[in-house]
């Protein structure tokens, strides 16, 4: 199946491939036309199809033509760059081409995939192919840059995947600073009394891992501290990061509470933020006993002393290791790392947009999160289950795909709901004997022991209702409703249209982007799905890492995932910061701009153009210089420049003109 | 149908639809990526568009975008990060700043409006890439051919012309001159 021919004038001998990729390209494309119409054109002297150009036989085909053929020029069509690129570049090396004698078309994702029109679809393939063809020729011999991967590892975010993905590296021996913005690490997790579906307790599975973290030698813990600002590349970043002033020496404190104790105020008095507001606590205080690290903060907001300056600072008084501190500001640290994993969680939905449930209307509804605080052995009830008035609630009903699966709102599945409704109607019912609820749309239980556990659960005797619930009123209209919360509801399966009383309402809440993470993936140069979570570089293959290099991701940042899934997840990104760790170096692209001194004219208009400041003035000579290490290859300089002496590797105006031509030439 | 002789007058098969040419240069890490996206979901879109990568929008000279028209090009597209999201903190504000002044430069070149695009489109929005094709292939379709290297040639030949013409007239005028 090729076409060959003799050398022509002066042109580099070229090869071309194209892909069937089974039937996903040779369906909509006819291969064998391109492949001829290819033969024809100027230079190609080889020009074949195989069913899967990225398989080693492909690989091999390509790497033996080199060698028979004394190919000096390489084009395969096939998928996008951004998937087998290095594979071809792999392949033109293994014939001993340099592997930038070669460019990629994308007749795939760009042509199959998206056209109907055989037709229309082969005459594109044959336009790219034609366009890569032209712009090759004037391909140069490059090699990769190699730089050093700084070892040590910052991980943001205190949560279930930061602290696994902390520990993971720390055990590797690697040097990691972890960086949460809360008092305590822990995350959400740190909120939950048990765990789906074993019911492990959750402190009791998490809390040994805290401990871990903040005794490990190669672990700095930093706390209530947030990165300011990034800057760097692929192996060298440096990293800002403050620390807020928690008004307490964390080096002297001990976290023996004696303080609290003392606080002028006798009683706790303000919203408990950790225990989501149902519990109450002091201006001084530790969010929870086990929190890491171990130790007290102030809140500003609250305390006398730090609004009026007139406290008679008996909390100081009570601490015999003088750790108090009134006038300690925020501190900015900047540190070195070579690779970031960032884990920086979610946010639970805001049920006040489900305005018919009536969350913050009714005392009765609650949230999910609220109920895991409520059902907690050391919650603010200690695990007794009670309504806002102090009652017992006698029926409980739980609202699933609050804020998840809806059009009006977040149209994702948030994958945990499910599963946690199932746990919590367990845990109402062991805890007070209320008779639960669930109103579901489907029941989402995909993992190990998770579809046994709903089993579990209607065994139990809890009750399961298809369908959405409309509203949740106070309207009686019978005297049994009197004074409960009423849940109106199309029972699916029956049929019709039910009113279920009830005293206590749990929405179960899904799981939404954090709200700064919008301007957290600025600061780290990665992007953003239209949900808002992290995007991951590719969502099958590449899924812990972004499109920044050096930079991954893992758990609930990236899109909902439960607990397993999330520590899977962690221990990849901790696996990929380790694989370039132990490279010890980087490969980085040779996209970088140089200037040709002899034409350039010292304008100085390149300078200020770069976002890196890579371009400088030679003033001796009046002529721009490049430092290759700070450009990153975007390229913005070369195409300012009036003369035309700056040059792009790989994007040179003679390639991409020549791209132009050929992509129009019929 | 074959049998009866028919009425209509005999006329030549008509031309063959017109089928713009859109040249697009995408930025690898947003539009570039938001195309792949779109074949990966499967979206369908016109097959007019031909995409030439490069790392960012910044690299884009406007001298592309004039070249791609001279070569035959009905429509030239442009994708970039959206403003901030850029990969290189700011190349897309720079083309931003170049392609103001292309625009006005096309218009004074009697090149309409509608074929020349700028679009910020992230690596997210695949179903983007479908629509700004679809809706561009449409507008440059109804706009008719550009056809600017046949108007070169055109321009050329009444060039021709007009050197012929003046050499003509010239040494007429030139004695005319002299007495």
């Amino acid at each position: 199946m090729a076409e060959q021919k003799e050398h022509q004038n002066g042109i580099p001998r070229i090869g071309f491939y194209i892909c069937h990729c089974g039937s996903n390209i040779a369906s909509i494309i006819d291969v064998e036309d391109v492949r001829k119409y290819v033969a024809t054109l100027p230079g190609v002297v080889v020009s074949r199809d195989y069913k899967y150009m990225c398989s080693d036989p492909g690989q091999e085909l390509i790497a033996q033509d080199i060698r028979e053929h004394k190919l000096e020029r390489l084009v395969v069509s096939a998928c996008s760059p951004n998937l087998h690129e290095e594979t071809f570049r792999n392949a033109a090396a293994k014939g001993g081409l340099n592997s930038f004698y070669f460019q990629m078309v994308n007749i795939r994702e760009h042509a199959s995939w998206v056209h109907e029109d055989k037709a229309a679809a082969t005459r594109k393939a044959k336009d790219l192919a034609r366009a890569a063809v032209y712009r090759v020729r004037f391909h140069q011999a490059l090699e990769k840059r190699k730089v050093p991967v700084d070892p040590n590892v910052l991980v943001v975010g205190g949560g279930i995947a930061g602290i696994h993905a902390a520990l993971t590296l720390a055990n590797a021996g690697k040097k990691v600073t972890l960086v949460e913005r809360e008092a305590t690490i822990g995350g959400h997790m740190a909120l939950f009394d048990k765990t789906f579906p074993t019911m492990d307790c959750a402190a009791c599975i998490l809390t040994p891992k805290m401990s871990a973290v903040k005794s490990h030698p190669n672990i700095t813990l930093w706390t209530y501290s947030e990165v300011e600002k990034v800057e760097g590349y692929v192996g060298n970043y440096k990293v800002s990061v403050k620390r807020k002033p928690r008004y307490v020496n964390e080096d002297l404190c001990v976290g023996c509470m004696a303080c609290i104790d003392a606080c002028v105020f006798k009683e706790p008095k303000f919203p408990d933020k950790f225990n989501q507001g149902l519990g109450k606590r002091k201006p001084v205080y530790i969010d929870f006993p086990q929190a890491t690290p171990k130790v007290v903060l102030i809140d500003p907001a609250t305390c006398i002393q730090m609004k009026t300056g007139k406290c008679k600072k008996s909390c100081a008084d009570a601490c015999d290791r003088k750790a108090f501190d009134f006038n300690q500001q925020p501190e900015l640290k900047e540190i070195q790392v070579g690779t970031i994993v960032l884990a920086t969680g979610f946010k639970t939905y805001d049920a006040k947009r489900d305005a018919l449930y009536g969350y913050g209307r009714y005392p009765g509804v609650f949230t999910a999160l609220e109920i895991e605080r409520l059902v907690n052995a050391s919650g603010p009830t200690l695990g007794d289950v009670v309504l806002r008035d102090g009652r017992h609630p006698k029926a409980v009903g739980i609202i699933h795909c609050v804020g998840s699966r809806d059009e009006k709102t977040n149209k994702w599945c948030s994958r945990v709901c499910c599963m946690y409704s199932l746990k919590l109607a367990h845990l109402i019912k062991e805890h007070s004997g209320a008779e639960v609820y669930n109103f579901y749309i489907d029941m989402r239980t995909p993992g190990k022991g998770y579809e046994e556990f709903y089993d579990k659960l209607l065994a139990e005797g809890v009750h399961f209702i298809r369908g959405r619930v409309a509203e949740v009123t106070d309207w009686a209209m019978t005297p049994e409703e009197q004074g409960k919360l009423v849940l109106r509801v199309e029972d699916t399966l029956a049929g019709f249209v039910r009113r279920i009383p009830v005293d206590m309402v749990v929405l179960a809440t899904g799981m939404e982007a954090q709200a700064d993470a919008g301007e957290v993936r600025h600061k780290f140069n990665i992007g953003c799905g239209s949900e808002g979570f992290f995007q991951e570089r590719h969502p099958k293959l590449a899924p812990v890492n972004t499109f920044t290099d050096g930079i991954f991701i893992a758990g609930a940042c990236q899109g909902p995932r439960d607990i397993p899934d999330t520590v899977a997840q962690a221990g990849a990104a901790a696996a990929e910061a380790l694989v370039l760790i132990d490279a010890g170096h980087v490969e980085l692209e040779p996209n970088t701009a140089h200037v040709v001194e002899e034409e350039c004219c010292g304008c100085k208009s390149c300078v200020p153009l770069c976002p890196y400041s890579a371009i400088t003035l030679d003033e001796a000579k009046k002529k721009a210089v490049i430092n290759e290490v700070l450009c990153k290859g975007c390229g913005t300089c070369v195409a300012a420049c009036p003369s035309g002496s700056i040059r792009q590797n790989l994007f040179e105006d003679d390639e991409i003109f020549s791209e132009i031509e050929g992509v129009l030439a019929q | 149908m074959s049998e009866q002789p028919s009425m209509a007058p005999v006329v030549a098969a008509p031309a063959v639809a017109f089928e713009p040419r859109i040249v697009a240069f995408f930025c690898n890490w947003c539009t570039y990526t938001a195309a792949d996206l779109a074949g990966v979901s499967r979206l369908k879109y016109a097959p007019n568009v031909r995409v030439i990568r490069v790392m960012c929008s910044g690299r884009v000279d406007p001298q592309f975008v004039l070249e791609a028209f001279a070569k035959g090009a009905d429509g030239v597209l442009l994708g970039g990060c959206h403003p901030g999201d850029c990969h290189y903190a700011e190349g897309n504000y720079k083309t931003l700043r170049r392609m103001r002044m292309l625009i006005r430069m096309l218009k004074e070149l009697g090149i309409e409006d509608g074929r020349f695009r700028l679009e910020w489109i992230s690596g997210a929005e695949g179903d983007k890439v479908k629509a700004v094709v679809n809706e561009m292939t449409a507008q440059v379709r109804a706009l008719g051919p550009l056809d600017l290297p046949g108007k070169f040639k055109e321009w050329d030949r009444e060039m021709e012309d007009l050197e012929q013409h003046v050499n003509a007239s010239a040494p007429q005028q030139e004695e005319a001159h002299v007495r």
